[in-house]
């Protein structure tokens, strides 16, 4: 296993199955009225957040804790740049508190590569401003992988802010890296610079993938997040238009195969990029990710921390 | 220090046949084979050394006043005299901003007392560089400092207006506009990467070709319209050659300039996400390089500049985002000049000399810089050994930063000696003090 988790794309195929795997094993954990495993007892992960996040930084931390991992949340946000530290500084910082572990959050791109340069712990990418997120399409892979088996041959479409989208990329690389196929559907506007380069189809008309056009039918339907703030950089006219041209209406919803699913990252802008009618129909999974999430942080911090070895040998002993 | 006179042997001017050559009294006396050096000169046996008038740098960064931490005017002299320079034009955006005449003038003396180079001062175009009303061009001008020289460099004098009002202002006096060319509705100051398929895959905001071309074709427009002396800073696109290279044919007075590291790196470096890369404007792909290779070597881009930009550690300790601009440049520029230009055949030795030298000094309008090398001429010159080369390490450099692209890097050519009016600030390699003129 990697020291560190910067990137989906570092992960091979094997890696990432056995990430998935024993989050299998952690998300059967959940069920149980006690939940904590010895596994990282006596490790110290801090949970460095230069921006602001509430739902992925709960989920790293109820993941440390659930292994008895010691979690600090430390809120960096403008303690860098703007008050003068320098990002190398503030790390350093934290680093020599004797941490075994950062989850790291940053508004720019390429921080958390950074970072690794100057810290000998594990560094962990929870999000690093457009780039990538790769903790989320690992949970979004299991929440795929746990509702239509295997991921190999399945077609997956990204809707939305593509540029961006640290969701997207992250998606882009891990379920190419599993076999699957993707889609992205955005407007000209929100497709990022080059992006006919990647691994994946592209299209600029979402009711042709619908409709099956564009690569087959579609297995999974990923609405982006549409930030309102695009709307002043004159990505699109209006929310409307957006709706119209982009969001999962009712009849959108209704034109996928039976079996698809339709999963967001949340936090969802209802009425924009997802009806309520799909966000709240049997299809939506975009719980089931929130709880994945969890499972999946737990298994990689597990992974990077423990060791290579399968949890079974800790799940035992928890269980015994 | 006092200017002693040198019989500089077994040197090729040029790089043509090896010759002596004696300065006197601050100026060439001699040109000729077995020169007899006179009573108390010294005397450099250069092993056929290259000579050439030493470099002029339109584009200079030494951060005096306001940010000294970074570079002053006696560190940035100093790593200019050991880069074969023999004059810089100091740009305006310090803190104050140079947008008085007391403010060039301060900078002017402080290049004076340090005297290793000439220290040209540029002066802002508009005040404060806010882009919104002019500055006191006419007080530089006319002062001490003689500014010929104006530009917002950091900034792009994006108003059409306030830009054609700048350029026909300048008129009186021979001046020139050097335009930092970036729109900034297109490529505003969190643009940070090349837009292409690498920023897209790195998720860093794009700095478009465009953004960079359309300012210069507006402006080349604008030159035609005024009558007046355009030169373009930091071409980086290929598209922007193009423009130049049409404006040049239909007789706009428009100059430009290349900096050595868009000559010799691409935007690929990026990948690492190290700010020792990110440069304003951007490095561009390995195509834009060689259009400006091929720009460089048939006269469309006209001189070399180095953007010397040097940053202190803490401004670069930072994510790639949020890490500042530019790069140090004045003590590899010849290196990288001879990598990418000369030991590719686009120049010869008389080609660099005209794009570090005679070109700039033109451009700058310095007198007694970029002149032939002749008897009578002022004896401002380099001396290179062509065929050694030397590993850049940061930490030997003499710029009080470090932020430098080409650590561990090998290039080619080495400055032996530097001379000012006839006076070594260079010699065997180091920096010349009082104590170091050889015997």
């Amino acid at each position: 296993m990697t020291r560190h988790l910067l990137s989906a794309g570092d992960l091979s195929a094997s890696e990432a199955t056995t990430i998935l795997d024993s989050a299998e094993q952690m998300y059967a954990i959940q069920a149980r009225q006690v939940k904590k495993l010895p596994a990282l007892r006596g490790r110290t992960v801090v949970n460095l957040f230069f921006e602001d996040s509430t739902r992925t930084r709960s989920s790293f931390e109820i993941a440390g804790k659930w292994l008895s991992a010691d979690v600090i949340n430390i809120s960096a946000k403008g303690s860098s740049v703007s008050k003068g530290e320098s990002l190398r500084d503030t790390v350093l910082t934290v680093a020599a508190m004797g941490v075994d572990a950062v989850v790291v959050r940053h508004a720019a791109s390429g921080a958390v590569q950074r970072i690794t340069e100057w810290v000998g712990c594990h560094v962990i990418n929870a999000g690093d401003g457009t780039h990538e997120h790769p903790t989320q399409a690992l949970l979004d892979a299991f929440s795929i992988r746990r509702r239509l088996g295997e991921l190999s041959g399945r077609h997956v479409a990204i809707v939305g802010d593509v540029t961006h989208s640290r969701v997207a990329r992250s998606n882009v690389l891990l379920l190419r890296t599993l076999g699957a196929r993707v889609t992205l559907v955005a407007p000209p506007t929100l497709m990022p610079a080059g992006v006919a380069t990647w691994k994946c189809g592209l299209s600029w008309d979402l009711d042709a993938v619908l409709a099956g056009e564009v690569d087959g039918p579609v297995d999974a339907m990923m609405m982006l997040r549409v930030q309102r703030e695009r709307m002043s950089g004159g990505y699109f006219p209006t929310e409307r238009e957006y709706a119209i041209g982009y969001g999962l209406s009712p009849r959108r919803l209704a034109l996928l195969p039976e079996h698809a699913v339709v999963l967001h990252p949340g936090p969802m802008n209802r009425g924009l990029e997802i009806s309520s009618a799909a966000a709240d129909s049997d299809r939506s999974i975009v719980l089931d990710q929130v709880r994945a999430g969890v499972a999946v942080r737990m298994s990689v911090l597990y992974h990077l921390l423990a060791g290579a070895d399968e949890p079974a040998a800790a799940l035992e002993e928890a269980s015994a | 220090m006092t200017t002693r006179d040198t019989l500089l042997r077994d040197v090729r001017p040029l790089g043509e046949p090896s010759t002596d050559m004696l300065l006197v009294d601050g100026r060439i006396a001699g040109i000729g084979a077995a020169l007899t050096a006179p009573e108390g000169a010294a005397v450099i046996e250069a092993d056929g050394a290259v000579v050439l008038p030493a470099f002029v740098d339109l584009h200079t960064h030494l951060r005096e006043p306001g940010r000294e931490d970074a570079e002053t005017v006696e560190s940035g002299s100093a790593a200019a005299a050991l880069g074969g320079y023999g004059c810089v034009h100091a740009m305006a955006n310090t803190n104050p901003v140079a947008d008085t005449a007391e403010i060039v003038e301060q900078v002017a003396r402080l290049g004076r007392r340090v005297g290793l180079v000439d220290v040209r001062p540029v002066g802002a175009v508009s005040k404060g560089l806010a882009g919104e009303q002019l500055a006191e061009i006419g007080n530089m001008a006319r002062s001490d400092a003689a500014v010929r020289v104006f530009s917002d460099d950091g900034h792009c004098v994006s108003d059409a207006r306030l830009m054609r009002r700048a350029l026909e202002y300048l008129k009186p006096f021979d001046a020139v506009l050097a335009q930092h060319a970036q729109d900034p509705r297109l490529a505003d100051a969190s643009c940070c990467a090349h837009e292409g398929e690498i920023s897209g895959r790195l998720g860093l905001a794009g700095w478009p070709s465009v953004a960079e071309e359309s300012i210069i074709a507006r402006d080349v427009m604008l030159a035609q319209h005024t009558g007046s002396r355009l030169h373009v800073c930091h071409v980086s696109t290929a598209g922007s050659v193009e423009v130049i290279r049409w404006a040049k044919a239909r007789g706009v007075d428009v100059t430009a300039e290349v900096t050595p590291h868009h000559l010799l790196l691409t935007v690929d470096l990026l990948t690492g996400y190290d700010p020792v890369y990110k440069v304003n404007p951007p490095l561009r792909p390995a195509e834009d390089v060689h259009a400006l290779r091929a720009g460089l070597a048939d006269g469309t881009i006209d001189a070399v500049a180095t953007d010397h930009a040097p940053h202190a550690a803490h401004d670069k300790d930072h994510a790639f985002g949020d890490a500042a601009f530019g790069m140090l440049g004045l003590q590899t520029a010849l290196g990288v000049v001879l990598e990418s230009m000369l030991h590719t055949g686009l120049l010869d030795w008389a080609g660099v000399a005209d794009r570090m030298s005679i070109a700039p000094a033109r451009i700058g309008r310095v007198s007694g810089h970029g002149r032939p090398l002749r008897i009578g001429e002022p004896a401002n010159l380099t001396v290179i050994a062509p065929d050694e080369r030397w590993v850049v390490d940061p930490a030997n450099l003499a710029s009080l930063s470090r932020n430098t692209p080409f650590a561990g890097r090998s290039l080619p050519g080495v400055v032996l000696a530097t001379f000012l009016r006839g006076r070594a600030t260079v010699c065997d390699r180091l920096l010349a003090t009082g104590e170091q003129v050889p015997a």
